[in-house]
Order: C-alpha cells, then sequence, then structure tokens
C-alpha cells in the first residue's frame, strides 16, 4: 500500500477564559485581550493525523480558511508534525463566511490541493469550530467532494484499504467502516494532543506555506450580530471555611434527596 | 406546506430529543400555521408513533425500506430528503444531537441549501426568518437570517424541556418508501460497543467533579470515594484531562459531556467558559474552592471556601457518620 496522504481542516479561533464579550457593534468577539488558538476537536484531529502516519507512513498537510495570522495555526500544527501548510486567506471577517461559503472555498481548495499533489486518502475535520459551532462544514465538503463521511469521532484505526472509526455515545461506541478515501469529524478526546518539541518548533517556522486565493458566494445563513445570553444572577450561599462545613453540605445532600447512594 | 419534524430513535427506541422536537415543532407549528408532519425512519420507526401522538405529532411518516437496517446519516438523510420532495415540506426540523445536526448537514448538503444548528428562537413572521442560534456552546448567541425555500433548522439540545401535549391524540401513520440504493450503506453503522450499561456522566443524578486544584491523578481517590457514597460518578475539567489525570470520558465541558445532575459537586474548579457551558444545566451547583472570586464560585448555588482535600474527606466521613457506619 502507499503511503497516507492526510489532510486536516483547522480553524483559528479565539481563546477565552472565563467569560466571552462582544465587540460594541456586535459583530464580532472582543479579542483585545484574548489570544488564539486551534480549535480544540481540530487540535485533536492533526494528533490523530501525526500518529496515523507516523504508525502507517505517509503525510499530513494541514489547511485553513482565514484572516492572514492563521499562519499561526499552521506553524503550530508544523511544530507537532505537519509537514504541508495551506492558507486560503479571507479579506473580509469570518463572520462573512456562512458555513455553505466556508464548504464551498474549502472544497474548491481541496480539489487544487489533490490536481497538483495526489488524492488524499483521509480528511479531517474537527466536529464543530469552538466558535461558531455550524455543524456541517465537514459534512458539505465531503459531499462536494462524492466522499463518506460520519462525524463525532473518538478513535481510528486502518483496516486494510478501511477506516474504522468509532463514536462515541453514552456508555459505549458506534462503529462505521468507511472505505477510503473517507472524511471524518472528530471529537476532543481522540487522543491527548502532543506539545511541540523545540524541534518541531524550529522546524515549523521553515516549514512552506501555500497560499491559495479562493472565491465563494454566500449561503442562506446571514450573520446580523452577536450577543451574550440574559444573565442570571445567583446569590451564592456560602456553607463555610473550613471542612466544618461538611455537616452543612450533607444536609443539603439530605434536603435534595441524593443521599440515599449505595450503602 | 408541510413541516417535517425528524425524531431520532435508536432502533425504535425513542429518545429524549425526539420529544424535544415534538414539543418545540408545536411552538413552530403555531406560529407558522401548519400541523406536526413527524418522521420516523428506519427498522423500528412503528415502535415510536404512540409516543410521537403524546407529544403532539398529527401524522407520523413511518419510512421503511429494505437497506434501512439500523442508523447512518447517508441513510437518513436520503430517506428524510426524498419525503421532503414527497411531500412539498416548506419546513424540515430536528434537535440538535449528534444525530440530528448529522442527518440534517448531509440533507442541506444535497439540496445545497441553508441549514441552522442549534437554533433557540425562531421568529417565522418574514421571509427570511429572523433566527437565534447558539455559539460557543451557549455562551454567545448569534443572531442569524436564513433565506431558503426549504428551511432546515435544528432546537439546541436542552433548549426547550420536552413537554407532552395538551391535546394530544393518536397519531395517523403514513408509509413510505424512498428510494434507495446500496450506496447509502457505506456510512451505516457496522457494529456496537457497549463499555457501561450502569449509570453515565451524562445521567447521573450527583457528579463530583475536580479540577486543576486537584493536583494529581492520585489525589482523585477521596472524589471517587465521596461519589460511590452518594451512588454518583466523578468528572473533571479539561485542565485535568490536559494533564492527563483523568481520561477524557469524564471531562464536563463544551468539547467534553453536557451534564444536568441533581447537584454537580465542583471542587478546584476555577470555571473557565469551556466547562461552565458543560455544566450550566446542573439543578444545584456546590463549588469547593479556596478562591473565593473563582467564576464557578460565583456562579455555583452554594459554596464552601476551603481546600477541596480537607472539604471532600469530611463530607464522606459525614456521610459514613450519618449512615452509622
Amino acid at each position: 500500500m502507499s503511503e497516507l496522504r492526510v489532510l486536516c481542516c483547522v480553524k483559528r479561533v479565539p481563546a477565552p477564559g472565563a467569560r466571552i464579550n462582544v465587540t460594541d457593534d456586535g459583530q464580532a468577539v472582543e479579542t483585545a485581550h484574548l489570544g488564539f488558538t486551534t480549535s480544540p476537536h481540530e487540535e485533536c484531529a492533526v494528533e490523530e493525523a501525526v500518529q496515523l502516519v507516523e504508525t502507517n507512513g505517509g503525510a499530513v498537510t494541514v489547511l485553513t480558511l482565514g484572516p492572514p495570522e492563521a499562519e499561526e495555526q499552521l506553524r503550530y500544527a508544523a511544530s507537532v508534525g505537519a509537514t504541508d501548510l495551506v492558507l486560503v486567506p479571507i479579506e473580509d471577517g469570518l463572520a462573512a463566511w456562512d458555513p455553505q461559503r466556508t464548504a464551498s472555498a474549502l472544497a474548491d481548495a481541496i480539489q487544487a490541493i489533490e490536481a497538483d499533489g495526489g488524492p488524499f486518502d483521509l480528511i479531517m475535520f474537527g466536529n464543530e469550530s469552538a466558535d461558531s459551532g455550524g455543524f456541517q462544514v465537514g459534512v458539505r465538503v465531503a459531499r462536494a467532494l462524492g466522499r463518506p463521511i460520519v462525524n463525532g469521532i473518538k478513535g481510528t484505526e486502518l483496516d486494510g484499504d478501511q477506516i474504522v472509526a468509532r463514536r462515541a455515545i453514552d456508555g459505549g461506541f458506534e462503529v462505521y467502516r468507511l472505505p477510503r478515501p473517507a472524511v471524518l469529524g472528530v471529537k476532543e478526546g481522540i487522543n491527548l494532543p502532543r506539545y511541540p518539541t523545540m524541534k518541531g518548533r524550529l522546524a515549523s517556522k521553515k516549514a512552506d506555506m501555500q497560499v491559495r486565493d479562493i472565491a465563494a458566494g454566500a449561503g442562506g445563513q446571514a450573520m446580523v450580530q452577536l450577543k451574550r445570553p440574559a444573565e442570571t444572577v445567583k446569590e451564592t450561599r456560602i456553607l463555610g471555611t473550613d471542612e466544618t462545613a461538611a455537616a452543612a453540605i450533607v444536609d443539603l445532600l439530605e434536603e435534595i434527596g441524593v443521599l440515599g447512594g449505595t450503602q | 406546506m408541510t413541516m417535517l419534524v425528524l425524531l431520532e430513535h435508536d432502533c425504535g427506541e425513542i429518545t429524549e430529543a425526539a420529544r424535544e422536537a415534538l414539543t418545540a415543532a408545536r411552538i413552530l407549528g403555531d406560529s407558522l400555521g401548519e400541523s406536526i408532519d413527524a418522521v420516523a425512519i428506519g427498522a423500528g420507526a412503528d415502535d415510536v408513533v404512540d409516543e410521537a401522538g403524546r407529544f403532539g405529532a398529527d401524522t407520523v411518516h413511518v419510512v421503511s425500506h429494505d437497506l434501512l437496517t439500523d442508523y447512518g446519516p447517508d441513510a437518513w438523510a436520503e430517506a428524510l430528503a426524498q419525503l421532503a420532495d414527497d411531500a412539498d415540506a416548506d419546513v424540515v426540523m430536528s434537535v440538535g444531537t449528534d444525530r440530528g445536526n448529522e442527518v440534517m448537514a448531509q440533507m442541506a448538503a444535497r439540496i445545497d441549501a441553508p441549514f441552522v444548528a442549534n437554533c433557540t428562537e425562531i421568529d417565522t413572521d418574514d421571509d427570511p426568518w429572523s433566527v437565534t442560534r447558539v455559539q460557543w456552546g451557549g455562551s454567545l448567541l448569534e443572531d442569524v437570517t436564513l433565506t431558503a425555500d426549504r428551511k432546515l433548522v435544528t432546537y439546541a439540545h436542552h433548549a426547550v424541556a420536552a413537554e407532552p401535549a395538551d391535546a394530544a391524540g393518536d397519531a395517523t401513520v403514513e408509509t413510505f418508501e424512498p428510494d434507495l440504493d446500496e450506496s447509502v450503506t457505506v456510512t451505516m453503522i457496522a457494529d456496537r460497543d457497549v463499555l457501561s450499561q450502569g449509570i453515565t456522566l451524562s445521567t447521573s443524578p450527583v457528579v463530583v467533579s475536580g479540577g486543576r486544584g486537584v493536583g494529581s491523578a492520585d489525589a482523585f481517590a477521596p472524589l471517587e470515594e465521596l461519589a460511590e457514597l452518594l451512588g454518583g460518578v466523578v468528572g473533571c475539567s479539561r485542565a485535568v484531562t490536559n494533564n492527563g489525570w483523568r481520561p477524557h470520558s469524564d471531562q464536563v465541558g463544551q468539547t467534553g459531556t453536557r451534564i444536568a445532575p441533581e447537584i454537580y459537586i465542583a471542587t478546584g474548579i476555577s470555571g473557565a467558559i469551556q466547562h461552565w457551558v458543560g455544566a450550566m444545566a446542573s439543578k444545584r451547583i456546590l463549588a469547593i474552592n479556596t478562591d473565593p472570586e473563582a467564576n464557578m464560585v460565583s456562579k455555583a448555588d452554594y459554596a464552601v471556601i476551603a481546600d477541596l482535600h480537607k472539604v471532600v474527606p469530611a463530607i464522606s466521613a459525614e456521610i459514613r457518620r450519618r449512615r452509622g457506619a
């Protein structure tokens, strides 16, 4: 079998702490005091891809559609093992990129990359992005490419020409067997992403990054504004400031009827 | 004009999400003046008809085909798309579970229509519709307009609490056989691995969670002891799984499990947005933290401002004392 070609599509998102604020015009998340990161499911997709090629041989390409600054997320992926980086730069804000438009541009970009470098055996998306959470870009791209996709994947392995994908459900897994080439939407928990090594960081600075300009028309979902949900102000009852609070806590557990438990 | 409501079921076992979908559909149906046409696809579809009627379905379209032996996103979406054509549906809706969003996304991709996932409010007075949907797992909302001849939406899971219909009656059953070929079986479930049949993080009435403040994998032992005494399970924050102290299946949060226990005992957890959105559906929250300013403390119903390493064993000891053990 020839070596695996794996593609991961990632998204640059803000890294929020305890609160997410919206800009005054309601068009974006206030990022003045925030760093940026790779959307968590996709960080795991990159790790999974790197592990698959470590085991089976091959190479990992990482693609992002985003502002020029998204180069930072591509370089990070290179620092943990991706070798080919592709940026589809956008001039307007991400709010102008509804799911249909995003998927259309990504499908075109993937077809262009494959025309130059050969087809991918496996394409991985995050199950949903951490910010806009549209739950559909990977599915639309897979459909446009005519390849099967299953979402919610928390385990992959190769079995001959098949990709065995496991989807977590309550108390177990559903198992899917897809022929190659295939597409997966993966979830955090599929692995524990590694941290970059110093050598990886140095190499990532030199990794070659292709820039591909892709145009795509708007779809039928248009953002009007972002807003914070109504906040419920809660009065917190302090039950104590040391371990003697245990009595009050057990009173509470008894009162709400969860003290039955296992004896 | 018809509004189709996709019912999620697993081989005939109806899900809470399906009841939510019908409850939400009654709200949407009222504002549109449309009746509720529920859709049950594949093996076991007959078994959900009675429950669908109880939750307000006027009609249940039972979709059957020899190839529809189990769940598969392509099979369900292709069947749903064909039924939508047959019924001339102007709205197709469901609830935003893994399957709900997956099938709707597949259908949207098939007909190249927009699909708005995880809505909380839908205003149908004008066309395009004005829709509010969830971003960031629920920490932010987004207002969007939806322009489409056939509108595809899911309501966010838990955005509407499932309620039986006041005037529930028997639903009329209509059968539909889509035109399918073997290609749709490529993404069908091939097998199931059942790991546990007891209570899980998402169903447990008590969750005892630890965050970075717990300090190590070993230091979770007192939390496990307390959870066991209460017949509950242990959860954790993302910092804990990132440190490798607990498996990801224990993680509560936006990218972990969303929980809704009677009480959530959150120890040594600061309460970042990522964690909060997974915990916010808990009926009550007790935070145990040395930092009175922690986000988790200010959002909790009850708090103890102290070292979890002392408080958690003291709770277990007190429970044992009262049980006379």
